[in-house]
C-alpha cells in the first residue's frame, strides 16, 4: 500500500510497522467477566475512568470535610488526629488516584484510536497496570477502617518515621505509592512503545495529535519521576521497619535528603498531570474555533521544554530550608524559565480562538475556563518562584491557592473538558449540553470563590495544614472559601448526574458529533473491539478534516451539522 | 480606556499599601527585611497585574468577539513565526525584569542590618552608606544579639546568649532597635519559624541550622505602652497539634528588656532551688518510709 505513494527506501522495508492482525473476529464479550478478563484498551480505559471518578468523589468529600472544619474559628467538627488523616487522604487521593490515572484512562482509550492503532503495544501489561492502580487505591482506603496515614501526602521525615507516626497507616500509604507508581511506570512504558511504533501510515512526528504528544512526554516524565519516588518510599519503609537510618537525623541520616528526593519526583509530577490537560486544550480549542491549532510545532516543542525544565526546579518547594544563596538563585531562575514555554502555549491557545468561529459548547467552556484559571496559577507562580517573596508565601494558604489554581485549573478543568468532549465517543451518547453549561458555571464560580480568597488568608499569616485557628481576621476569608467549596461541589454533582442519565438516555452521538479533527472520530461510537477495519492514511495533523472534505467532494453534499447535536442526516 | 485604567489602579495600590496589607500584600512593618520583601512583592504584583489583565482580557475578548454566528467563517491560519518569536522573547524580557528587581532587593532582605542602638540602649548614628567588607556578611557591624530557636512538638524554645543560659518558651522578648540573629533548629520533627510581620519563614530541620534576622523599629512600641507584640505560628506540619504551636516576639525598650531579663533569670534560679528543695524533701520522705 505504501509502495505506490511513497518511494520505498530499503530501511523502511527492513522495519515493518508492527500490527495486530485478527485472523477471525469473535463476538464481543458481555457481562462482568468480560471486564475483569479484558485486555482491550477501551475497556481498560473505561475502568480507569470509572475508578478515578469514584476516587475523585471520595477526595472531594474529604476536601468538603476540611473546608467545613475551617469554616469557623475553633471548630470542633474534626479532632486534630482526624483532620490530619483527612488532609493526608485528600492530597494522596487527588494526586496518586485521580489526576495521574485519569490521564492514563483517557490515554488508554484514545491514544490507539488517535494514532490509528488496534490496541496498545502490550495489552496484558496494560490490564496489569489497571489492576495495580485499583488495588493501590484499595490498600490506601482499607487503612480508613483501621488507622489512616496522617503525615501529609508528602510524608516528610522525621514526622513520617515510626517514632512520630506509629500507626500502620503510613505503611498503607507507602504500599499505595508502590502499587500506583509501578502501575504508572508500566503504563508509561506501554504508551511510549505504542506511540513510537504503532502510528498510522503517514503519521510522522509532525502530524501526531497534540494530545498524543503530551501523553508521550507525560510517559517519559513518569518513567523518570515515579521510579525515583519508588526508591524514596522504599528507603522510608526500611527506615520505619528494618532499622536503616537513611533519613533519621539522630542516627546520622538526613531529613533534608528526603525532601530533595521527594520533590525530585514531586515537581515533575505537577507536569505529569498538567501536560495531558494542555493536550486536551490543544485538541478541543481548534475543533470548536473551527480553525487549525495556532503554532502546532511551538506547542509540541514547548511540551518537551516544560518537561525538561520541570525536572530542574524541584528545590523551589524547599526555599525555606537551609540552602545557600546560589542554590536558591538557581532554582528561582530555572522556575522562571518554565514560564516561557508555558506562556507560549497560552498565547497559542488564545491565537487559536482569535478570528475563529468559537462555538460555546460545554467542552470548550471547560477548556477556556481551565486556561483562564491556570493562567492565574501561573502568575501567582511567579511570586512563589522569587525565593525572598516565597519566604513569606510558602506553606501558607497563598500556596494552597496557587497550586489549586494550577492543578484544578489544568487537570480538573481539562478532565471535565475531556469528559464532555469524548463521552460521545466512549458511550455513543451525548451528555446534555444544558446540564454541562450549568455545571461549568457552578464549577467555575465555586472554584474561584473557594480559592481566590485563600491568597489573602495566606498573605495575612494563615499557615497550611492547621486544623483550627482563632485569629478572627481569618474568619471571613475562610467562611467565603467554604461557601465556595459547596458551590463547586454542586457543579461537580451536576456533571455526575449528567453522566449517569446520559449513559442510558443521552441522544445518540453518531461517529463524529463535533465534526472534529482527529482519527478517533473516524470509527462508530463506541468503536468496535478491533478499532479499525482499515487504517486510513494520514496526510496532515487533521486527518478527519481531510476525510470529511474528501467525502464532501465525492458526494457533492455538505454535511449538515449543529454544535452539540448529533449529525443531521 | 482599559489601558488607562491599569496604571491608575497600579498607582492607587502602591499609594495606599498599608490599607491592603494582608488582603493584597504580605504582612510587614516589624523589620526591614519584611518591608523589603513587601516592596519586592509589590513590584512583581504590578507587573503581574499587567500580564493578568492582558492575557485574561485577550482570552475573554477572543471568546466573545469571535463567537460563532451565522455567516461567519473562521480564518484558516496555521501560525505566524514572527509573532510567536515575539511573544517568546516578550515573556523572557519580563522575567529578566523580575530577576533584576529580585537581585536589587535581595541584600536588604538577606543581610542583617546593623542595630539602631548599642548594648545600653543609646542610639547609634546611622551612616547611610556603610562600606561593607564582604557582600555575604553573616553578622552586621556593631552590637547584635544571637538567639537559638529550637522547635519541639509543639512549642518554640529560645536560648538566650550569655552565661545565664536562659531558656524561654513561646514568647521571645527582645529590645527594639537591636538586630537579632536567629539560629533555627529542631529537636524532633521539621517545623518552620514564621512571624509574618518580621519576615519570611525559615524551616527548623533536625540536624541543620537555618539562619535569619530581624530588627524591630524603635518607634514600633505605641505611645504610652511598654511593649509591642508580633504573633506567628509554626508553618510546617509537625504533628497533630501543629495548629497550636504559636510563637510571639515581644519588643521592649532596652531598660525594660534588661529588667525582664534579670527578673526571668532570677525566677528561673528560684524555680531551680525550689525543685532541689522538693527533691530533697521527697528523698527524705522516701527514706523515712523504708
Amino acid at each position: 500500500m505504501a509502495a505506490t505513494t511513497e518511494p520505498t527506501r530499503p530501511g523502511l522495508r527492513a522495519r515493518p510497522r508492527p500490527q495486530i492482525i485478527a485472523s477471525r473476529v469473535e463476538r464481543e464479550g458481555q457481562g462482568w467477566t468480560s471486564w475483569i478478563t479484558t485486555t482491550d484498551h477501551k475497556k481498560i480505559g473505561i475502568m480507569y475512568l470509572a475508578t478515578v471518578l469514584v476516587f475523585f468523589v471520595l477526595g472531594g468529600i474529604e476536601a468538603m470535610l476540611i473546608r467545613s472544619q475551617l469554616a469557623v474559628p475553633d471548630n470542633t467538627l474534626l479532632t486534630p488526629e482526624r483532620y490530619n488523616q483527612i488532609l493526608t487522604m485528600h492530597g494522596s487521593t487527588m494526586i496518586f488516584l485521580v489526576v495521574v490515572p485519569v490521564w492514563a484512562g483517557f490515554a488508554n482509550y484514545l491514544l490507539p484510536l488517535m494514532i490509528g492503532a488496534r490496541d496498545v503495544a502490550f495489552p496484558r501489561l496494560n490490564a496489569w497496570s489497571y489492576w495495580m492502580f485499583l488495588f493501590g487505591g484499595l490498600a490506601l482506603y482499607a487503612s480508613m477502617l483501621f488507622s489512616p496515614p496522617e503525615a501529609g501526602w508528602f510524608s516528610y521525615v522525621p514526622l513520617s518515621l515510626k517514632e512520630y507516626s506509629g500507626t500502620n497507616g503510613q505503611e498503607a500509604w507507602i504500599y499505595m505509592v508502590h502499587l500506583t507508581g509501578l502501575s504508572s511506570v508500566l503504563g508509561a512504558i506501554n504508551f511510549v512503545a505504542t506511540i513510537h511504533n504503532m502510528r498510522a501510515p503517514g503519521m510522522g512526528w509532525g502530524r501526531m495529535p497534540l494530545f498524543v504528544w503530551t501523553i508521550l512526554i507525560y510517559a517519559y516524565l513518569i518513567i523518570i519521576a515515579l521510579t525515583s519516588l519508588a526508591a524514596t518510599v522504599t528507603m522510608l519503609l526500611l527506615d520505619r521497619n528494618f532499622g536503616t537510618a537513611f533519613f533519621d537525623p539522630t542516627q546520622g541520616g538526613s531529613a533534608l535528603l528526603y525532601q530533595h528526593l521527594f520533590w525530585f519526583f514531586g515537581h515533575p509530577e505537577v507536569y505529569i498531570f498538567v501536560l495531558p490537560a494542555f493536550g486536551v486544550f490543544s485538541e478541543i480549542l481548534p475543533v470548536f474555533a473551527r480553525k487549525p491549532i495556532f503554532g502546532y510545532k511551538a506547542i509540541a516543542a514547548s511540551t518537551a521544554g516544560i518537561a525538561f525544565l520541570g525536572a530542574l526546579v524541584w528545590a523551589h518547594h524547599m526555599f525555606a530550608t537551609p540552602m545557600s544563596t546560589v542554590v536558591l538563585a538557581f532554582f528561582m531562575l530555572s522556575s522562571f524559565l518554565i514560564a516561557v514555554p508555558t506562556g507560549v502555549k497560552i498565547f497559542n491557545w488564545i491565537a487559536t480562538l482569535w478570528r475563529g468561529t468559537v462555538e460555546w459548547t460545554a467542552p470548550l467552556l471547560f477548556c477556556v475556563g481551565g486556561i483562564a484559571t491556570f493562567t492565574m496559577g501561573g502568575i501567582t507562580g511567579i511570586f512563589v518562584a522569587v525565593f525572598p517573596i516565597d519566604w513569606q508565601l510558602t506553606d501558607s494558604y497563598f500556596v494552597v491557592a496557587h497550586f489549586h489554581y494550577t492543578a484544578f485549573g489544568a487537570a480538573a478543568f481539562g478532565m471535565f473538558g475531556a469528559l464532555y468532549y469524548w463521552f460521545p465517543k466512549i458511550t455513543g451518547r451525548m451528555l446534555s449540553e444544558k446540564l454541562g453549561k450549568i455545571s461549568f458555571v457552578f464549577v467555575f464560580i465555586g472554584f474561584h470563590l473557594t480559592f481566590l480568597i485563600q491568597h489573602s488568608a495566606g498573605l495575612s499569616g494563615m499557615p497550611r495544614r492547621i486544623y483550627e485557628y482563632s485569629d478572627h481576621s481569618w474568619t471571613a476569608y475562610n467562611l467565603i472559601s467554604t461557601a465556595g467549596s459547596y458551590v463547586l461541589a454542586i457543579g461537580v454533582l451536576i456533571t455526575i448526574i449528567n453522566v449517569v442519565t446520559a449513559t442510558r438516555n443521552g441522544a445518540l452521538a453518531g461517529p463524529d458529533p463535533w465534526k472534529a479533527n482527529t482519527l478517533e472520530w473516524f470509527m462508530p461510537s463506541p468503536p468496535p473491539e478491533n478499532n479499525f477495519d482499515v487504517v486510513p492514511r494520514v496526510r496532515s495533523v487533521e486527518p478527519m478534516k481531510d476525510i470529511r472534505r474528501e467525502i464532501e467532494q465525492r458526494s457533492g453534499v455538505e454535511q449538515r451539522y449543529r454544535a452539540g447535536q448529533p449529525l443531521q442526516r | 480606556m482599559a489601558l488607562a485604567l491599569i496604571p491608575a489602579l497600579a498607582t492607587a495600590l502602591i499609594a495606599a499599601p498599608a490599607a491592603h496589607a494582608g488582603l493584597f500584600f504580605p504582612e510587614a512593618g516589624g523589620s526591614p527585611n519584611a518591608d523589603s520583601i513587601k516592596t519586592l512583592y509589590i513590584m512583581v504584583f504590578v507587573l503581574a497585574l499587567f500580564i493578568f489583565v492582558g492575557v485574561e482580557g485577550t482570552l475573554l475578548y477572543s471568546l466573545i468577539k469571535y463567537r460563532a454566528r451565522k455567516g461567519r467563517t473562521a480564518a484558516q491560519i496555521h501560525g505566524n513565526t514572527k509573532l510567536e518569536i515575539g511573544w517568546t522573547v516578550g515573556a523572557a524580557v519580563i522575567l529578566i525584569f523580575i530577576t533584576t528587581f529580585t537581585f536589587i532587593e535581595l541584600p536588604s532582605i538577606k543581610d542583617p542590618k546593623p542595630s539602631l542602638i548599642d548594648e545600653n540602649g543609646n542610639q547609634i548614628a546611622q551612616a547611610d552608606n556603610i562600606q561593607l567588607a564582604a557582600t555575604d556578611l553573616k553578622t552586621p557591624p556593631g552590637p547584635s544579639m544571637r538567639i537559638t530557636v529550637n522547635g519541639q512538638q509543639y512549642v518554640w524554645r529560645y536560648h538566650y546568649p550569655g552565661q545565664d543560659n536562659l531558656l524561654v518558651y513561646t514568647d521571645m522578648v527582645v529590645p527594639v532597635g537591636m538586630t537579632v540573629l536567629l539560629d533555627i533548629t529542631s529537636d524532633d520533627v521539621a517545623h518552620s519559624w514564621w512571624i509574618p510581620k518580621l519576615g519570611g519563614k525559615f524551616d527548623a530541620i533536625p540536624g541543620y541550622t537555618n539562619r535569619t534576622w530581624f530588627r524591630i523599629p524603635l518607634d514600633a512600641i505605641p505611645e504610652g505602652q511598654k511593649q509591642v507584640v508580633f504573633t506567628g505560628q509554626c508553618a510546617e506540619l509537625c504533628g497533630r497539634n501543629h495548629a497550636n504551636m504559636h510563637g510571639r516576639v515581644i519588643g521592649m525598650r532596652m531598660a525594660d528588656y534588661k529588667k525582664w531579663y534579670a527578673d526571668t533569670v532570677a525566677q528561673e534560679k528560684v524555680a531551680k532551688t525550689d525543685v532541689a528543695k522538693q527533691q530533697k524533701a521527697l528523698q527524705e520522705q522516701q527514706s523515712e518510709g523504708q
